[in-house]
């Protein structure tokens, strides 16, 4: 097939074929960035709590006098242990995927000058770090005698247990068993790494912090009551849940069960990423909706040059053009236009991701969208682009000797 | 105007004779429309003043009471204020109207209704509150201002609220349990719903984009600041602590911020005067030794505290672009259909060329015909656009219930429509009226 007498042609309609390629630009810039945008919202999705989340459920208990708390943390644990399949109750300060209380800025220094970030404190007391089924890859787990007396919201001194994330961003490339950090008053030292532990929501800091937390065992006492984590078999948890929910009345009916807290982990995690998923089904609506549209002004153009050239396309037969060269020619004039677009539409799709990078935060289009969508609207082109073309294929040598 | 009325006859003799190819841009249309008429109805809706014509004369003072150091002064006041700081300046009384902000959750019984415990979400005001915001009242009405002095029991509650306990009945006079004390019904609201909730709303700037529930519904019940914290000594949600409170600190001395003071400010010099009043207060403050950074004090009006906030959610920011980035991709595909629609009448044009229309004739009647596609298009893009919003209201949003197609953007679905199908028209209506005369004829 020779590319020359297409060119020529298509010089002839310049602006029908600026417009479609302008058309196949667009669409390659929007298309490789939602698919990006999706494919980042799904990633997001798949982040890894670190804990067996398919075991655990939480009840939050709100609205009891604070000065009973110690009293209400026995009653509810003791009771709740009582029901069958339940194999631990254990008080904690929040739990992944629901509602954040330890958010809290730490400094590398004791005076307070060395921001190194806003942080989440998981403050749990004992049996919560075998339940949640944290992966310790180095140092040890909590020991009896690190469970200390809360004073506010934190125990004041404290050994506690972080991140590989947090740990990577606090001490990178370095040991980090044995140091130090500090909130105001507050010191920690840490004495162990987990693989996995995401907090109840990313910080300040967006979606790269969502790891950066601190499991601090403390005592459960007025400061640290309400929240329970419960772990069961993932097949009895429903019923133990439920369970679970109808003993409270009983045994604190002084307290109020928060409904939207008190649930499967694997449910508050569904909800939390509720609206991740939402956006990603639209952003794949609106590109389905944008290729058909896109494919629709390809079949209308192609159709309405095949009907214009009836006759050059009849000469061209008679003078021993086969359809398959006509066809081919057709698919050719396509793949020209879809091409140049995809030309410009890299660039565009460059463009438009920095654009986004500054008004939301997402991180650079991975080079290899830009092939990726290319093949996608060369395939597009083609498929909008056949039922016309065997239409031309179609026209009968005869026509040429019509007039008009 | 018979002249528009045949050019409307020869677009709808056109536009019937080739079904397919204006099927194909009535649907490009609708659809670019539908979309982007629906995320810019939720934009429309969300970006929204909730004060119309009163927003301008309402203000939020902020103090810095942070003592930490901060030698390149970065530190933005924190989105409340200190207990104390807030009730100076609120007791000043220097504004036209002023009102304290506080919230907190409380255990709520109904003595005599026997139903469940529940958390009901308590806003502490003051009396200003009310004729502020210009809360509407469904029975009864707010406290005085002698009830905030008197720290008197008295709570307005939500229609919500009224119909979830009372079964929507006039509830004044009734009494509420809230955690261990005996408060008094004096109003019921009417339903109001702000978008957003904006005169307790902070933190957006930490909230990565996710400001969805900056639209939830108001509180269910309001109560006099002072008698608020005769009933819950806790205090208030802090929104934050620069400092971890020692364990007995009561909220009027706690190192965190968790109170907030709207002012309404009738005229440009009160705004003035009300600025120095802020700074003035600061510098005494610091000279006294409780405040660290006098000079930084502000006092954004509504509009621009929301600005600040960035209330409207990023996801829906992000719709918006993309939406009409889809539009713009449906014009380039109409462009080129009506382009082809026009020039195969090239033979017809030509004739009606030398018969003696002119090209502006020609050029009109394309764009009478460009326009049409526009309007039926525009029609498609109004039930589309409707369909959007219903599938948005199915989202578990707290914006949900307030999205609807006002009578603003019922019209501008027209208008747009119709402009953009103009604007498509364009280029191929000046080619059409460009055709060469003889070279059609003799093809013909």
């Amino acid at each position: 097939m020779q590319i020359q007498p297409v060119l020529a042609a298509l010089r002839r309609h310049r602006l029908a074929t600026i417009l479609i390629a302008m058309e196949i630009a667009l669409a390659c810039a929007v298309l490789c960035n939602a698919c990006f945008l999706i494919a980042s919202r799904i990633q997001m999705t798949h982040v890894d709590s670190g804990v067996d989340e398919s075991f655990l459920a939480t009840i939050k208990l709100t609205g009891y006098d604070e000065a009973k708390a110690s009293d209400l943390n026995a009653r509810v644990t003791s009771g709740l242990r009582e029901i069958p399949g339940m194999q631990s109750v254990s008080v904690i300060n929040e739990v992944p995927f629901g509602e954040t209380a330890g958010n809290a800025g730490i400094t590398l220094d004791s005076a307070g000058q060395k921001f190194a970030g806003v942080v989440d404190f998981y403050v749990a007391g004992p049996g919560n770090f075998e339940a949640l089924g944290l992966q310790l890859i180095s140092g040890r787990a909590p020991r009896a005698d690190d469970f200390q007396p809360m004073k506010a919201f934190l125990p004041s001194s404290a050994n506690v247990i972080v991140s590989r994330s947090l740990a990577e961003h606090l001490w990178p490339d370095t040991d980090p068993l044995g140091k130090e950090f500090w909130c105001g008053d507050f010191h920690f030292r840490v004495t162990g790494v987990v693989a996995h532990l995401a907090r109840p929501s990313a910080g300040e800091g967006g979606p790269g912090t969502i790891e950066w937390s601190v499991f601090t065992p403390a005592q459960p006492g007025a400061n640290l009551s309400g929240v329970y984590l419960l772990r069961a078999d993932p097949a009895q948890l429903p019923r133990v849940l439920r369970d679970a929910r109808a003993a409270i009345a009983k045994l604190a009916p002084d307290a109020v069960v928060e409904q939207q807290a008190s649930q499967t982990i694997g449910d508050l995690r569904q909800v939390y990423f509720r609206q991740d998923r939402i956006m990603a089904g639209m952003l794949l609506g609106v590109i389905v909706a944008l290729l058909l549209v896109t494919a629709l002004g390809i079949v209308g153009l192609a159709s309405f040059w095949v009907q214009q050239r009836r006759r050059q396309i009849g000469i061209r037969r008679a003078i021993g053009a086969t359809r398959g060269d006509i066809l081919r020619y057709f698919q050719t004039e396509n793949f020209l236009i879809v091409t140049s677009g995809i030309a410009l539409g890299m660039l565009l799709a460059y463009a438009l991701n920095l654009l986004l990078m500054t008004q939301y935060e997402l991180p650079r289009l991975p080079l290899y969208y830009l092939p990726a969508g290319a093949l996608i609207l060369w395939g597009l082109g083609q498929l909008a682009v056949l039922g016309p073309a065997l239409r031309a294929a179609a026209v009968p040598p005869v026509v040429a000797t019509w007039s008009g | 105007m018979s002249m528009f009325g045949y050019y409307l006859n020869l677009a709808l003799r056109s536009l019937m004779r080739n079904k397919m190819l204006t099927a194909l841009m009535v649907i490009a249309i609708a659809v670019g429309i539908g979309a982007s008429m629906t995320t810019l109805t939720v934009m429309h809706l969300l970006s929204g003043d909730p004060l119309p014509g009163r927003s301008q004369h309402i203000f939020y003072p902020q103090v810095d009471p942070s003592p930490l150091p901060d030698p390149e002064n970065t530190h933005k006041p924190w989105d409340m204020m200190d207990y104390r700081s807030a009730t100076d300046l609120w007791s000043a009384h220097r504004a036209d109207r002023q009102a304290l902000i506080g919230r907190s959750a409380l255990r709520l019984t109904a003595p005599d209704m026997n139903q469940p415990p529940l958390m009901a979400q308590v806003l502490s005001t003051t009396s200003d509150f009310f004729p502020m915001f210009a809360v509407p009242f469904q029975y009864g009405g707010s406290w005085q201002p002698q009830d905030d002095q008197q720290r008197t029991r008295v709570a307005v509650i939500s229609s919500d609220l009224n119909i979830k306990l009372f079964g929507g009945a006039n509830s004044v006079g009734r009494t509420l349990r809230l955690k261990d004390s005996d408060v008094r019904i004096i109003g019921v609201l009417a339903p109001w719903r702000p978008s957003p909730q904006f005169y307790d709303l902070v933190g957006g700037r930490f909230s990565n984009g996710q400001t969805a529930d900056f639209y939830s519904k108001p509180q269910e019940v309001f109560m006099p600041f002072s008698s608020s914290l005769d009933i819950n000594t806790d205090g208030f949600m802090a929104f934050t602590c620069w400092r971890a409170p020692d364990p007995g600190t009561s909220m009027t001395t706690s190192p965190c911020v968790s109170v907030a003071l709207w002012v309404e400010l009738g005229n440009a010099a009160k705004v003035a005067d009300y600025k120095a009043f802020i700074t003035d207060y600061a510098t005494q403050q610091k000279a006294l030794g409780r405040l660290t950074h006098a000079d930084n004090t502000r006092m954004p009006s509504l509009m621009q505290w929301l600005d600040f906030n960035q209330v409207v959610p990023s996801d829906v920011r992000l719709q918006t672009w993309l939406a009409f980035a889809f539009l713009l991709i449906c014009l380039f595909n109409t462009v080129g259909l009506l382009l082809a629609k026009f020039l195969r009448r090239s033979g017809e044009i030509g004739v009606r060329r030398a018969l003696g229309a002119t090209r502006g004739a020609v050029l009109t009647q394309c764009l009478v015909e460009a326009g049409l596609i526009g309007l039926i298009g525009g029609f498609g893009g109004w039930l589309l656009t409707l369909l959007g919003l219903a599938l948005i209201r199915q989202q578990p949003v707290a914006y949900a219930d307030l999205l609807h197609l006002d009578s603003t953007m019922f019209l501008a679905t027209f208008v747009m429509a119709i402009v953009a199908s103009l604007l498509a028209g364009a280029v191929p209506a000046w080619r059409a009226s460009r055709v060469a005369l003889g070279l059609q004829l003799k093809t013909l």
